[in-house]
């Protein structure tokens, strides 16, 4: 059987933002017909990746040819009239739009005097979404459809356009199960029109269902390609985090001590059965004062939602968290900072500090209600929680008065955590706490959680830095696809228990109830 | 339950609305909300018409619905350019301006001849409005800003050519131009049919050309649009353009009509403008919105006027009073049908 034709072939491609070398002399092919799984961690290079194919970004470097013949595209546009169509995790259509023009715009019948021939758009309109599974009445908006159908007028769309390569971005992110299998016969039949298809996916279930190869992407680095079927769960997790199996440190990397213990037996914080539709599916999470709890998983698993669903910023269907005995009214972050729960958000950019403002401003930010009497502030009483939070945390600033946004990483971060620490919390929520700033703050804030810790906090602790994740938690609860699979305590908190849980191959001991979402 | 990806706070109104009245399922509930967002200027024009009917003998009289028709035909007409602007979410501030300026450059360009005096203003005008779309579309400056740089701009211009107001110019008598304002069609003003069969050839523009699909898609998502394959900068020119141009005639006309070329006109006409679209239904925020609605909107706002002139004792400043709560309650009705069809 002759191989299939190449329908792309890129060679040393390589992207440099400033500071960041995003994508470095990465190589991928692809044949008609091929399912392609493209993985790797936050940071790896998928989106730059995707965004070079399809004339988002210029390359520094390296060549796309397309087709047999070189191409550089210069817009989105471009790319998707030679043929590579992208189909986005947000649905990127036209809400207000009926479904039928949503389907045909640009493209779109006219009759003889060149207007619109609304008679047979609608009616190609309904056959075409047939053949996906989608029967609805073409002439209502496009927003009246679910979010799973809505992905299927974008596939339609994209596959009409006469493309040669589809490239899905996490497109299940949004959908249900039912409608997932959808997508997957589609998927086929694309493959068996000879389409090539490039497959984004953190759930490793639905790349083993439906992609024949695989590039790994690590650092802006490939590090692994091949058919995926070569490729077990657990050696693709380790390629992708970066880790040899069964490599064991005998050292730690990070600044952790481990020197505090739950102080008491009954949890501070007692999350159980947090349910957001697409998200999560009945995690449960406890944590005892002075118990640094560890959230694994793989990007996606839901570990920033478990972090939101807890303190109220993302609204759950089910589910209930208890802090310190009093239930918790979900759905609401000021009561959940009124409880005690403070979470220090992953994007400390657009969620956290208020750059503009100074570290003094940017602490009290939170605590300023209750430092004020008959809506006046004292500033004396300001000024001492200020100052003790810069001396405790050693936060680096010329003077409380300096602005949040001329400080490093590192003390951005530390800030934030002092905003909280001001609150006088009895949970802290750490999202990637250590994520952009340097290895010397990386390990002061390391030194920090444990010293929390100590005091008799309840800390969650979620990484995407095993070392840290492992070094720094008591305990960790690792999730896959929005649901508990395992937890590790005591010893058999390691990197090869982690991965292997990850992975879905965890001996059953490790495995408490909730590993059902596999299927 | 669906999760829609704006996210919109679902609330148990939802479900209570669905449980009360059953036989409404979710499609007809939507399109009984969108026909009250398309069709409820409609409604109330004809009840407030018929009420001043049976209140006031003079406004059913051939005289005063033939005056209402023709001093609405300007606004009309620039209110049908303001349509596509709003559509894909812009705003034109400039049309008031240019509408006097217009008016000016007719009365001006009449003394040589009436092509010089009905070119002359679309040209202008609509190079204003080609400016505006540039600055808009190129520069990704705000619309709001562009065009009330325009605005400022353009009464300027106007103020220059009549030496700061002092010159008025005259159309004379029994010219084509003027009998093109002034004149009569089976008993309807010249102007008033000029404007319906502008409104005509807006529809089809709007409903069934690619053009008119670019800018709902514009309106609806700019980088879906784009990606999509919609030319978004040309569209969005091509919707100054339009309005400035459409400006600029009904200005011509309206001069023609007034036999000069007024200097104090035009004051506040966009705003006008901008209100008559959004009662016709349009959404201000772009995506959604119906070229007779527009229509319907300034024979409202121009009924509800001529209403309150008919009631003698009542101040006519108040007129503007009602305009803006009349506003005000249609702004609000339609947040409200539009969080409602989002949520279905």
């Amino acid at each position: 059987m002759a191989p299939p034709a190449e329908v792309l072939a890129v060679r040393g491609l390589s992207k440099t933002f400033p500071g960041v070398r995003a994508l470095d002399d990465v190589d991928l092919t692809l044949h008609a017909g091929e399912v392609h799984a493209l993985i790797g961690e936050n940071g790896a290079g998928k989106s730059t990746l995707i965004k070079l194919l399809t004339g988002v970004y210029r390359p520094d470097a390296g060549d796309i040819v397309f087709q047999g013949r070189p191409v550089s595209f210069a817009t989105p546009l471009e790319a998707q009239k030679a043929g590579i169509s992208t189909i986005y995790q947000e649905v990127n259509l036209i809400p207000l739009l009926s479904v039928a023009r949503n389907l045909f715009l640009g493209r779109e019948p006219r009759n003889r005097f060149g207007l619109l021939d609304f008679a047979r758009m609608h009616r190609e309109a309904e056959e075409t979404l047939r053949g996906y599974g989608v029967r609805v009445d073409v002439r209502r908006p496009l927003r009246s459809l679910g979010v799973g159908a809505q992905q299927m007028v974008a596939l339609a769309r994209a596959v009409a356009s006469e493309a040669r390569i589809v490239i899905m971005d996490e497109p299940t992110s949004s959908l249900e199960p039912r409608e997932v299998e959808t997508l997957f016969s589609v998927i086929r039949r694309l493959r068996d029109e000879g389409i090539a298809v490039v497959y984004v996916s953190h759930r490793l279930d639905e790349l083993y269902a439906v992609c024949d190869t695989v590039t790994v992407l690590r650092d802006g680095r490939r590090v692994h390609h091949g058919r995926l079927a070569d490729l077990d769960r657990l050696s693709l997790v380790s390629t992708m985090l970066g880790r040899e199996l069964g490599e064991v440190r005998s050292e730690g990397l990070t600044k952790f001590t481990g020197d505090h213990h739950a102080t008491d037996s009954r949890p501070v914080l007692q999350a159980t059965d947090l349910t957001v539709p697409h998200q999560l599916h009945g995690v449960s999470v406890s944590i005892r004062p002075g118990e640094v709890v560890g959230l694994g998983g793989l990007l996606g698993s839901g570990r920033t939602e478990t972090a939101k669903a807890i303190s109220g910023a993302l609204p759950t269907s089910s589910g209930r968290v208890v802090v310190a005995g009093t239930p918790l009214r979900g759905g609401s972050t000021p009561a959940a900072i009124r409880a005690g729960v403070s979470l220090l958000p992953e994007d400390r950019k657009s969620e956290g500090i208020v750059p503009g403002l100074s570290v003094r401003e940017n602490i009290s930010l939170a605590v300023l209600p209750r430092l004020s009497r008959f809506g006046l502030v004292s500033e004396a009483r300001v000024d001492s929680i200020v100052n003790t939070f810069i001396e405790r945390l050693r936060i680096k600033a010329s003077s409380p008065q300096q602005k949040v946004g001329e400080l490093s990483g590192g003390n951005q971060q530390k800030v934030l955590l002092a905003r909280w620490l001001a609150m006088n919390p009895k949970v802290l929520l750490l999202d990637e706490p250590t994520r952009g700033i340097d290895v010397g703050a990386k390990a002061e804030v390391q030194k920090l959680v444990d010293e929390l810790a100590a005091d008799g906090l309840g800390v969650l602790l979620i990484s995407s830095d095993l070392e840290e994740l492992i070094e720094g938690s008591d305990r960790v609860v690792v999730l896959k696809d929005g649901a508990v699979v395992g937890e590790l305590t005591g010893d058999e908190v390691t990197e090869d228990k982690l991965m292997r849980t990850i992975a879905g191959d965890a001996p059953a001991r490790d495995a408490v109830e909730g590993a059902a979402t596999d299927g | 339950m669906t999760v829609t990806k704006t996210q919109a706070p679902v609330n148990a109104d939802d479900g209570t609305q669905a449980a009360g009245a059953e036989p409404v399922g979710p499609a007809r509930s939507e399109r009984l909300s969108a026909l009250v967002q398309q069709h409820g200027a409609l409604a109330v024009l004809v009840i407030v018409s018929l009420v001043a009917t049976f209140s006031f003998d003079s406004f059913a009289t051939g005289d005063n619905v033939s005056n209402m028709a023709t001093s609405s035909a300007f606004l009309a007409i620039v209110a049908l350019g303001m349509t596509f602007v709003i559509i894909t979410g812009g705003i034109d501030l400039s049309v008031g301006s240019l509408f006097a300026l217009g008016g000016v450059l007719a009365a001006w360009g009449s003394r040589h001849g009436t092509l010089v005096a009905l070119l002359l203003p679309l040209v202008v005008c609509g190079a204003v409005g080609v400016v505006n779309g540039l600055l808009v579309a190129r520069s990704r400056l705000a619309p709001f800003i562009v065009t009330l740089a325009a605005m400022l701009g353009a009464r300027g211009l106007m103020l220059a050519i009549t030496d700061e107001g002092a010159n008025t110019y005259l159309i004379g008598k029994g010219s084509f131009l003027a009998e093109l304002g002034q004149g009569t069609t089976l008993g309807l003003g010249n102007p008033v049919w000029i404007t319906l069969a502008l409104f005509v050839a807006g529809a089809v523009v709007l409903r069934r050309t690619r053009f008119g699909q670019h800018v709902y898609a514009v309106g609806g998502n700019e980088d879906a649009a784009a990606l999509m394959g919609a030319p978004v900068a040309r569209t969005k020119i091509l919707v100054y353009t339009l309005s400035g141009v459409l400006a600029g005639l009904a200005g011509a006309l309206n001069a023609a009509w007034l036999a000069s070329g007024v200097t104090i006109l035009g004051n506040g006409m966009e705003l006008e403008a901008i209100s008559a679209v959004v009662i016709g239904g349009t959404l201000l925020t772009g995506g959604l919105g119906y070229v007779s609605g527009s229509l319907v909107g300034v024979l409202l706002l121009k009924v509800i006027q001529n209403v309150i002139n008919q009631i003698g004792s009542l101040d006519s400043s108040y007129q503007q009073v009602v305009s803006g709560a009349f506003l005000a309650v249609v702004v609000v009705a339609q947040t409200w049908l539009g969080r409602r069809r989002q949520l279905l």
